[in-house]
């Protein structure tokens, strides 16, 4: 699919989201049982996406000192535990990655 | 006493500090949108078009890893369906409205704006011109997103290629799910969804994302459904 045509789609189906009870509100309730499911969208996608580029070294799994990124990561979960600041862990983490890299 | 230029400026204020918190994003986004291959029309459409942080950075990582368009939009949907939740949340206070406002203010609706109009209308209730408030902090996170995302591609060329700047998207993606991760339910929402990643991640079409999204997701509404409220780690 054409990257125009694929931002395109993300953009309305976006908007649509977004408009959806702004539209429909008095005609429709949310169940309880969606409500609470969208809070776990967040850690789910997020971890689905994170996992595989932290512990997959050209596509097989890597839980190794070599496994660079994997030891930035962990520097970077650990600052954004203890900071909250997402600025801060992406900062330490990239420079976590350069000095892994220039020691291992 | 209310008027439409004090709701203006209220909503000014109360997103100026939020803006100075997405800048740096905008910046990152811009930057990295161009190292994974988008042209700089692209990129910067992408803000206005599907104006979505989280999901224009994973966009983004799926463009570079030449994912197929449709696995693309659906991980856009899934990745912004929270917005619904702000949908149900803010549609009480402007059900009054002229549906083109209802059209502008939707397509304002951002994590960014919603935090600030929702406590404003909570605080204030409905009056005449309360959407001028929501309005203002839309708009104002619009423009610096924008901005932002032109600053990211002007500069993103100037980076060194040996730069690892590909890691800074995971980067983000820890930053935003670690402080969520406040609850058990939570936790094991994003750990089952990240060894399923891992486990499905040789499955065509980047589906393993999807897949594992589902999983997380159902994970951790069983749990929140079977364990008593408010036990926190």
């Amino acid at each position: 699919m054409n990257t125009w045509l694929v931002m395109l789609l993300g953009g309305l189906v976006t908007f649509a989201i977004r408009f959806s009870f702004i539209y429909l509100f008095g005609k429709f309730h949310i169940p309880e049982t969606v409500r609470s499911a969208l809070h776990y969208v967040p850690p789910a996608v997020l971890s689905a996406i994170v996992f595989p580029e932290l512990f997959l070294q050209a596509g097989t799994l890597d839980v190794s000192v070599h496994n660079v990124r994997l030891l930035a990561g962990l520097v970077a979960i650990v600052v954004a535990w203890y900071s909250k600041n997402t600025l801060l862990t992406i900062v330490i983490g990239m420079l976590a990655l350069i000095l892994f890299q220039w020691l291992l | 006493m209310t008027t439409r230029n004090s709701n203006l400026w209220a909503g000014l204020r109360a997103e100026i500090p939020l803006l100075i918190g997405v800048f740096p994003f905008g910046l990152i986004y811009g930057a990295l949108a161009l190292s994974s291959g988008l042209t700089p029309a692209q990129a910067q459409m992408m803000s206005s078009i599907v104006f979505a942080g989280s999901s224009q950075f994973i966009a983004v990582q799926l463009f570079h890893e030449a994912a197929p368009g449709l696995v693309i939009v659906l991980t856009i949907a899934v990745v912004n369906l929270r917005h619904m939740l702000y949908s149900a949340s803010l549609a009480p206070y402007v059900s009054s409205l002229p549906m083109r406002w209802k059209v502008l203010l939707s397509y304002l609706l951002t994590d960014e704006a919603y935090a600030p109009t929702v406590i404003h209308y909570e605080e204030q209730g409905v009056t005449q011109y309360s959407h001028w408030f929501y309005l203002a902090a839309g708009f104002a996170l619009w423009f610096t997103w924008q901005v932002s995302t032109a600053l990211g591609i002007f500069l993103g060329s100037s980076i060194p290629e040996s730069w690892p700047l590909a890691f800074a998207l995971p980067l983000t993606f820890i930053a935003m799910v670690v402080p969520v991760l406040k609850t058990r339910p939570a936790v094991a929402s994003a750990l089952s969804a990240g060894i399923t990643a891992l486990a499905a991640y040789s499955m065509p079409y980047k589906l393993g994302l999807i897949v594992a999204a589902v999983v997380g997701i159902v994970v951790g509404t069983y749990l929140e459904g079977i364990q008593p409220r408010g036990d926190v780690l």
